[in-house]
């Protein structure tokens, strides 16, 4: 668990001693900003629904950039030799770079929250259904997020793991889409659907909090921090 | 004590480490000496369960470094070929983290951070970012990061690769002082840096050892080493083809025309000295000796002989 701080902490003294904490922070709240606003005084209520309609596609192009470096630099830099000869498990590093790259993305949503504030001194809002889309939100772009360090340790080019990241996330997003289940014969509707990362964000965000949901959630992220441990087990055998 | 039995290694279809067995006994300072692509980093990295062999074992006082992985790499301190660092890190700030990860205890770590500072001579760069350092004080920030929890192994990969002269002498030190006290590996691929800090030499070539013993006993172990230099006036061919029937001369190495005096070098068998013998035999020959000398075979020498590509 030491081992696990430890990492934790230095990933996100590396995030905030960089430009790249403050621009990624400041990209998202402007640019989802700026989207639920263009509309939000022509809709007139008091509602954050179009906020979370637009953020996974943010969090699609933002989130893939914080997790390209993650294991791409280190593999560049060739740290991963000093990591790997270290006392200290496989599991360890993953944890520790994911948890950290989790508490930045809360702390970008929490700067968020100025949002919800100032719109409930102009109307009644649903705090209900806003924290259930906060944290709706938390688990997507953990889900994002676990994806993206995954596809990270697979390159030690960020350029790539940036853009894999990206198609990765969108094709488990958009399979649970309408776009795609259109398409489909009707048995095969409610899999996809189910395997579809906006689907159970949807959910989530109005305000439902399904058991399933959670579970879905719990189960991509520990599947692709799963995978990104073999992955870097594999060394061994190479 | 470290026991390798058996290493082979192979990267697909390419074979790095060819059944390598040696043993490391405690306190010594060990060189691994070879050509670059030998096998000695793949070594190295076995030995640090970086990865792991596709044949044979690795025992440090019997445990098994894929078994016990997690126990034996507490007590190793590895310095990898380039010197990897967290750059954007000060040195203490990268020190600290490194006490953590050794699971040295919360009130324990600034003391050991302090004392590997102080050790590799880190104090006024202390807090410095490492990116800003010279390549010498980047390379004693690594050697501190192998030395933070006081390891009883020591394994470092060309510690003073990329380091001018001042800079390797005093590393060189800095090793052979902290070696008193502990095992240490080291590989490079330079001979009078081995020969200076080891006890004993390995000499590695395609993924096999080819020779092993003290500085000393490598000296010796290959037959006609000793090359004698003669300076000659006289007929260069008549001279050379003389010189190479004479009893002992192993062969001419070369013969260089420099005015009317000829410089002549030859290997002949280390056991006897001919310089006697040579002297009579160009005076007898009826030519001028200018100059005669004879030059013991350094570990160089060997080196080549034993790696050079047939």
């Amino acid at each position: 668990m030491n081992h696990i701080k430890a990492i934790i902490l230095k990933e996100l003294r590396n995030y905030f001693n960089s430009p790249l904490a403050y621009i990624f922070i400041s990209i998202y709240l402007v640019i989802l900003g700026w989207l639920f606003f263009s509309n939000f005084f022509l809709m007139g209520q008091a509602s954050m629904r179009s906020y979370f309609n637009y953020l996974p596609w943010v969090f699609l192009f933002l989130i893939p950039a914080i997790t390209m470096r993650l294991w791409a630099e280190e593999k560049k830099l060739n740290t991963t030799e000093i990591l790997y000869t270290w006392p200290i498990q496989d599991f360890e590093i993953i944890l520790g770079k994911f948890f950290a790259s989790l508490l930045f993305l809360t702390i970008a949503l929490i700067c968020s929250l100025s949002i919800p504030i100032s719109i409930s001194f102009l109307g009644s809002l649903d705090w209900g259904v806003v924290i259930a889309s906060y944290l709706g939100a938390l688990c997507l772009g953990a889900a994002f997020l676990a994806i993206g360090l995954f596809v990270s340790s697979l390159t030690d080019n960020q350029i790539i793991a940036f853009i894999v990241s990206i198609a990765l996330a969108f094709i488990f997003f958009i399979i649970g889409e309408n776009l795609v289940t259109y398409f489909l014969p009707s048995f095969l509707i409610n899999l996809f659907q189910y395997l579809g990362l906006g689907y159970h964000f949807n959910s989530i965000s109005k305000g439902v909090l399904d058991s399933r949901d959670i579970i879905y959630y719990l189960s991509i992220i520990g599947f692709f921090l799963y995978l990104n441990i073999r992955q870097i087990e594999s060394r061994k055998w190479k | 004590m470290i026991n390798i039995a058996n290493l082979t290694k192979n990267f697909d279809s390419f074979k790095a480490l060819d059944d390598i067995s040696f043993e490391v006994k405690e306190g010594e300072i060990v060189g691994l000496l070879g050509p670059n692509g030998a096998g000695k980093t793949t070594t190295l990295r076995i030995l640090t369960g970086y990865f792991n062999p596709t044949l044979g074992n690795v025992k440090y006082d019997d445990l098994d470094i894929i078994e016990e992985s997690i126990k034996i790499k507490q007590k190793i301190g590895y310095l990898p070929e380039n010197n990897p660092l967290y750059e954007e890190m000060k040195v203490k700030e990268y020190l600290t983290y490194a006490a953590k990860m050794h699971d040295i205890a919360k009130p324990d770590i600034k003391s050991a951070v302090d004392k590997a500072i102080q050790t590799c001579g880190l104090a006024e760069k202390q807090n410095q970012e490492i990116s800003k350092l010279s390549k010498g004080f980047k390379q004693r920030v690594g050697l501190a990061q192998a030395l933070i929890h006081n390891p009883e192994f020591l394994i470092l990969d060309e510690p003073t690769e990329g380091l001018d002269p001042n800079q390797r002498i005093e590393i060189r030190d800095l090793i052979k002082n902290i070696g008193q006290q502990k095992t240490v590996i080291l590989s490079s691929h330079v001979l009078s840096e081995v020969e200076a800090t080891c006890d004993r030499v390995l000499i590695i070539n395609q993924g096999k050892i080819v020779a092993s013993g003290t500085p000393a006993e490598l000296k010796q172990q290959t037959t006609s080493l000793t090359k004698i230099f003669i300076t000659v006036e006289g007929p260069q061919e008549q001279i050379v083809e003389a010189l190479k029937k004479v009893e002992g001369v192993e062969r001419v190495v070369n013969a260089k025309k420099e005015d009317n005096l000829t410089h002549i070098e030859l290997e002949t068998d280390s056991t006897l000295d001919l310089r006697k013998k040579l002297v009579h035999f160009i005076i007898n020959n009826g030519w001028e000796l200018y100059e005669i000398s004879r030059q013991e075979k350094s570990l160089e020498d060997i080196f080549v002989k034993l790696t050079k590509t047939v």
